[in-house]
């Protein structure tokens, strides 16, 4: 990135010990050793970064430093002794504060009564709204006190779990992923406010696999890797490159990218697609227009809750809209038909969440093929299963998407994450979609399985097929899109091409800032340079 | 109209509605707390056979709301323990708790069915129980529906205003926020489920010791679940239980008063006797069209099993 | 300190031996309740346990028990598998009786052989038609099938109440709530002479085999099940929720009904407003101790009729009432519930402070 700030130089703060110390920690959960013999210290005023790949223990780390877990092993030392953090509650008595990945906090209530429930005693609450707005303007941290979480964009939320944090004056703050849900922008604005208290003293333990944001802002880092400590660094004296090699043990893979074709038969095009959401808590939709066409990839990115679920779904069919037309897949309006209906005109659909949805938990892999693949791939007869046909399907899954696995009868819980969804990327695959959604196609999964991922939709597309991907993490819509848009507040931008945009313009188009639709072919003059963030 | 029967019908109708107002204001917390006991049947059936096995014993009516709050309690926790600590499915767990209740009951009361329990006289409370047309009605009444407004109150503060309820409530939204910054889950919803069991207890005593007072097999007849289906109607508040449980006293009662006036109407009583359950039914129909409406206020976590990793 | 700990994976051992350690549970909470109520627990066990299965005729009479358990289990099995909760099999039992009586009263004295048929069609239909309203409401109104079809079973029992104090009540009866007798031709073919056994019992067992054939082996069962484990994939997979509660409702309400036509047709011979035993309550019992699928169940109901003949046994010799049957089945759910936590989770000692050594 341009004019990528240093870190600053490590405050010098008189002190002994350093603020946290771990030593030797180990967690054992039943058949997974999710972390072993880890050491790591933290000095007053450092932000020390957390790097490692999805699965590699980072979150088990935290959640023992704040007591959520119990170690099964090892030794903790908070400002030089010994303790045994029973529960988050004496973390935060200690001074330890934590921002969750996925926040901890209650949809139905109000941001001071969220932030009161983490707070000691019964504080008024009129009291405690006045010192919210009192944090947050000191740490740029703007938020309405009296407003019901639900109601927040996910930027604000994660806002109010910071705010609840300092408002426990921490001496130490651990956040977890923090910038996976923020625009480009937004991140600038959270980095200022780390900074800013890190020149206060406040140690920050930083997790993330996002190698360029640890350049950007650590002083140190500790790199964890199945469960153990590879090495310590310095950051700012590294490049990416090596603290890939030390986060993976080898260098980060890519993916293998030909041109594009712009002149493929039209496969889905939403003309203009309105659709109130069902959650009273979601999003609505508002007058999209998309057209994706056989042979390229067409990305949709955006910081999640903007209606990519909404989207999602009246796309599946999972909601059937009021009309016809806004849906057209394959040349059919489409809008009123049913998910098996759209999968018979050649529609298939990898949806964001693994377990529960794309595949049920319980159930073996030769089932779960019986989930999408049934009618398709001649898996009944009359009425009746023929389970054989449905573990032959499952058994191909597995070996053309190298799925590590039990087996076809090896149920879709016992699968790890990346594994999981390699298998349901390939079961959508391996029908022949003509149209492929895919939502989220590598979220949580490790790096070698995503890279195999995106590139089984890069063949996918070259074989003719028309992909779209909703995702939030932008690297990954660049490495594999041949065109994006941005979703924000239930509505579209325009497309662009992939090679010709920058990060830095998607991320103010995240904000719901793009020009005016009819300027689509111009290039976009008018454009807002400042972000609002949304 | 004339003006005593509408003090009667009055009367009756508050009589009606309170043990469906304690019990159902007992599964309101319960169900706040993300956990959905549909055992009330049973722990209703086993508060009114204990309440009235020891009043009979001891002639004492208050002991015998005791010993139904015990015995809801304990029917609770027998839930509390499956559900909590051991996990087990919630609906299956809380229809095993009303089937095993209800036979408990029958069982244990085999004795007492032809037993006659001295009537507890009203608590008049002087002045405002003068007032003409409803002072006789709402203020010479039995001490539980006192308790009854008492208990409605306190939830209404309990809920809103107190700390407690607002953890309470937050456990029911997410229990795994809750224990991600320091909640007790576990431990708040026992103490949540055993509440909804002493409701359930002291309700089922009413029943047996103040209402008819009498014990016979199946006599709760049902009002649990009218209970449960009360705190959907009431969309998880309690002053729309007091409002629901009242219609159905009326319900109860007018169905009552026609069958006994005396009037000449060519109307089956047992097809009149149906009457509550169908009006259950409507409610239950009339609140639930709306899926926002139902969505927007039940504890999101209400019947999904929760265990903390350690 | 004792605690819990998540299994890798499910103990496939304790899911089978779950139910055994729960029968096991219920005799031994039956010897302690037997020994507090100064019985020898011995003899209750011999009373309760052996004396209804020690001749040919006590055989018989336990498959007439497990005959309408089976089958109202079986039908609520296939809704429960998709989380449609029909807990009213009680009042669909009733309707199936009502329509069957209706239809054999309507053709007292006929010779036909078609008219058993017909009330077997009749009680399907019945018990089908009582639970297409909690159907109705759910899909078209969201309304929950959990109370409303428990609000159905007082409406059921009132309803039928009205009918054997009113309509139908039989004339030369001397004022009991009974309807006439059923004429021959609409009384159920017995299987063994000298024994009230008669041929619903067949009918049971090809409704399992059914039952069995739709749940594990058909694509509707499959997506039951998908949509009982997890709703979302369901939505994903397009599997329609609102069918699944027609089905499940449907089936167990036409199976209940079915249950209900043998017993007035069976050994009842006729509609009394005692014709809900609570066989539709217990069957629920029956189709989670039976693991919801078809083999289980046959093994379940039969357990359930012994509890229920137990229990008149015990009425009987020990001086006990009835109603201990329903404490017996209660607490075999209640230990199964229980002990099927170990399928997901294993025992073991944990010490306070794992990190100081």
């Amino acid at each position: 990135m341009p004019n990528q700030p240093t870190p600053s130089s490590l405050p010098h703060l008189p002190s002994d010990a350093p603020r946290l110390q771990l030593r030797g920690i180990g967690k054992v959960y039943p058949g997974v050793v999710a972390n072993e013999g880890v050491d790591l210290a933290v000095q007053p005023g450092e932000i020390r970064a957390v790097l490692g790949e999805n699965g590699a223990g980072k979150s088990t780390l935290m959640k023992i430093i704040y007591g959520v877990t119990r170690p099964s092993s090892g030794h903790l030392f908070w400002e030089g002794t010994e303790v045994h953090v029973e529960n988050p509650a004496h973390a935060r008595s200690l001074g330890i504060g934590m921002v969750f990945q996925h926040f901890s906090l209650f949809e139905t209530l109000s941001v001071v009564e969220n932030v009161a429930l983490a707070l000691p005693g019964a504080p008024a609450l009129d009291a405690l709204a006045q010192r919210i707005t009192e944090v947050s303007e000191r740490y740029g941290l703007p938020v309405d006190p009296r407003r019901r979480v639900h109601a927040l964009s996910v930027g604000e939320r994660q806002r109010v779990e910071i705010i609840r944090c300092l408002l426990q004056n921490p001496r130490l703050l651990i956040m977890d992923e923090p910038t996976s849900v923020l625009t480009p922008q937004a991140v600038r604005k959270l980095f200022a406010t780390l900074r800013q208290l890190s020149a206060e003293g406040c140690s920050i333990l930083y997790i993330s696999h996002k190698l360029d944001e640890i350049q950007e802002l650590c002083h140190t880092a500790t790199v964890l890797r199945g469960g153990k400590v590879t090495g310590e660094c310095i950051p700012a004296q590294e490049t990416p490159q090596s603290m890939a090699r030390m986060m993976i043990g080898k260098d980060l893979p890519h993916c293998v990218h030909g041109a594009a074709r712009t002149d493929g038969e039209l496969r889905l095009r939403l003309a203009g697609l309105s659709h109130a959401s069902e959650d009273p808590f979601g999003t609505d939709l508002e007058d999209i227009h998309l057209d994706v066409r056989a042979g390229e990839i067409v990305g949709i990115a955006g910081v999640s809750g903007n209606g990519q679920q909404e989207l999602l779904r009246a796309i599946s069919g999972e909601e059937v809209l009021a009309e016809k037309f806004p849906v057209q897949i394959c040349g059919v309006e489409a809008g009123r038909l049913k998910p098996a209906e759209r999968r018979r005109l050649g529609l298939c659909f990898v949806p964001e969440e693994r377990l529960g949805r794309g595949a049920v938990p319980g159930m073996s892999l030769a089932d779960n093929a019986l989930l999408t693949a049934a009618r398709g791939q001649g898996m009944l007869a009359g009425g009746f299963v023929r389970f054989a046909r449905a573990r032959d399907f499952a058994r191909q899954c597995i070996a053309a998407f190298n799925v590590k696995c039990g087996g076809p009868d090896a149920a879709a819980k016992s699968l790890s994450g990346g594994n999981l969804q390699k298998f349901i990327v390939g079961r959508e695959i391996l029908q022949a979609p003509r149209l492929l959604v895919c939502a989220q196609p590598t979220w949580g999964v490790d790096v070698g399985a995503a890279t195999f991922i995106r590139q089984s939709l890069i063949d996918l597309r070259d074989r003719g097929c028309a992909v779209l991907v909703i995702s939030e993490e932008l690297d990954e819509l660049f490495e594999i899109c041949d065109r994006i848009a941005v979703i924000a507040q239930g509505r579209l931008s325009p497309t662009r091409p992939a090679g010709t945009t920058t990060l830095e313009d998607i991320g103010v188009w995240m904000s719901g800032m793009w020009p005016a639709a009819d300027l689509e072919h111009q290039p976009p003059a008018g454009m807002p340079t400042e972000p609002a963030d949304a | 109209m004339d003006a005593s029967l509408f003090t009667s019908i009055l009367f009756a109708t508050v009589v009606a509605g309170t043990p469906l107002i304690i019990v159902a204001l007992g599964l309101l917390v319960n169900e706040k707390a993300g956990v959905l006991n549909l055992g009330a049947e049973g722990m209703m059936a086993m508060g009114a056979v204990a309440a009235f096995a020891v009043t009979h014993h001891s002639a004492s009516p208050w002991l015998g709301v005791l010993a139904g709050m015990g015995a809801g309690i304990a029917m609770a926790l027998l839930f509390g323990v499956l559900t909590l600590t051991l996990m087990a499915n919630q609906v299956a767990s809380g229809l095993a708790l009303a089937i095993f209740g209800v036979g408990l009951a029958a069982f244990v009361g085999k004795p007492y069915e032809a037993v006659a329990l001295q009537a507890v006289p009203p608590i008049r409370i002087p002045f405002i129980a003068d007032i003409p047309l409803i002072g006789e009605a709402l203020y010479n009444q039995q001490a539980l529906v006192y308790f009854s407004w008492a208990l409605f109150w306190t939830l209404l503060w309990f809920l809103h205003r107190s700390r407690a309820g607002l953890v309470l409530r937050a456990v029911g939204e997410s229990p795994a926020s809750a224990h991600a910054i320091g909640y007790p889950v576990v431990r708040i919803r026992y103490l949540a489920v055993l509440f909804g069991g002493a409701m359930a207890g002291i309700g089922g005593a009413f029943l047996s010791v103040f209402y008819t007072p009498m014990w016979a097999e199946g006599m709760v007849a049902g009002r649990g679940w009218i209970a449960l289906a009360l705190v959907v109607f009431a969309t998880w508040r309690p002053l729309r239980v007091m409002i629901g449980a009242y219609l159905f006293g009326g319900v109860m009662i007018t169905q009552l008063f026609i069958q006994g006036s005396g009037l000449q109407i060519d109307f089956p009583s047992q097809l009149l006797s149906s009457l509550p359950y169908w009006a259950t039914i409507v409610v239950l129909v009339a609140i639930s069209r709306n899926a926002g409406t139902i969505r927007l206020n039940s504890p999101v976590s209400l019947g999904k099993p929760y265990r903390p990793e350690s | 300190m004792l605690e819990l700990e998540a299994r890798a994976e499910p103990s496939r051992l304790m899911s089978w031996a779950s139910p055994l350690l729960a029968v096991a549970l219920t005799l031994a909470g039956g010897m302690v309740i037997f020994t507090a109520l100064g019985k020898d627990p011995a003899e209750g066990f011999r009373i309760f346990f052996l004396n209804p299965v020690k001749d040919l005729y006590g055989v018989s009479e336990l498959l007439l028990k497990a005959t309408p358990l089976m089958l109202c289990a079986i039908g609520l099995a296939i809704g429960f598998r998709a989380n449609v909760w029909n807990i009213g099999a009680e009042g669909q039992f009733m309707l199936g009786a009502v329509a069957a009586t209706g239809v054999a009263l309507s053709f007292d004295g006929t010779e036909s052989a078609l008219l058993l048929p017909a009330m077997v069609l009749a009680g399907a239909l019945g018990g089908a038609a009582w639970a297409a309203i909690p159907a109705l409401l759910r899909t078209r109104f969201n309304a929950n099938e959990i109370l409303v079809s428990l609000m159905l079973v007082y409406v059921a029992q009132l309803f039928v109440s009205w009918l054997v104090f009113g309509p139908w009540k039989d004339p030369d009866g001397f004022n009991f709530p009974q309807t006439r007798m059923f004429s021959d031709a609409a009384l159920m073919p017995m299987m063994l002479e000298g024994t009230r056994l008669h041929f619903g019992f067949v009918l049971a067992l090809a409704v399992l085999v059914a039952g069995y054939a739709f749940m594990n082996r058909s694509f509707a069962g499959f997506r039951m099940r998908v949509a009982g484990e997890a709703p979302d994939a369901a939505r994903y997979a397009g599997f329609s929720a609102q069918r699944m509660v027609w089905i499940g409702l449907l089936l167990g309400g036409a199976a209940a009904g079915l249950a209900g036509m043998g017993e007035v047709a069976g050994p009842m011979g006729q509609l009394t407003d005692k014709v809900g035993s609570g066989y539709g309550f217990a069957a629920i019992i029956v189709a989670f101790v039976g693991r919801l699928n078809a083999f289980g169940i046959l093994l379940a109901s039969l357990l359930m009729a012994l509890l229920y003949i137990g229990g008149e046994q015990a009425q009987q010799y020990l001086n006990l009432p009835s109603s201990i049957s329903m404490v017996f089945q209660g607490m075999l759910l209640f230990f199964l519930l229980g002990s099927d936590v170990f399928i997901h989770y294993r025992l073991r000692l944990r010490r306070r402070a794992p990190q100081s050594d």
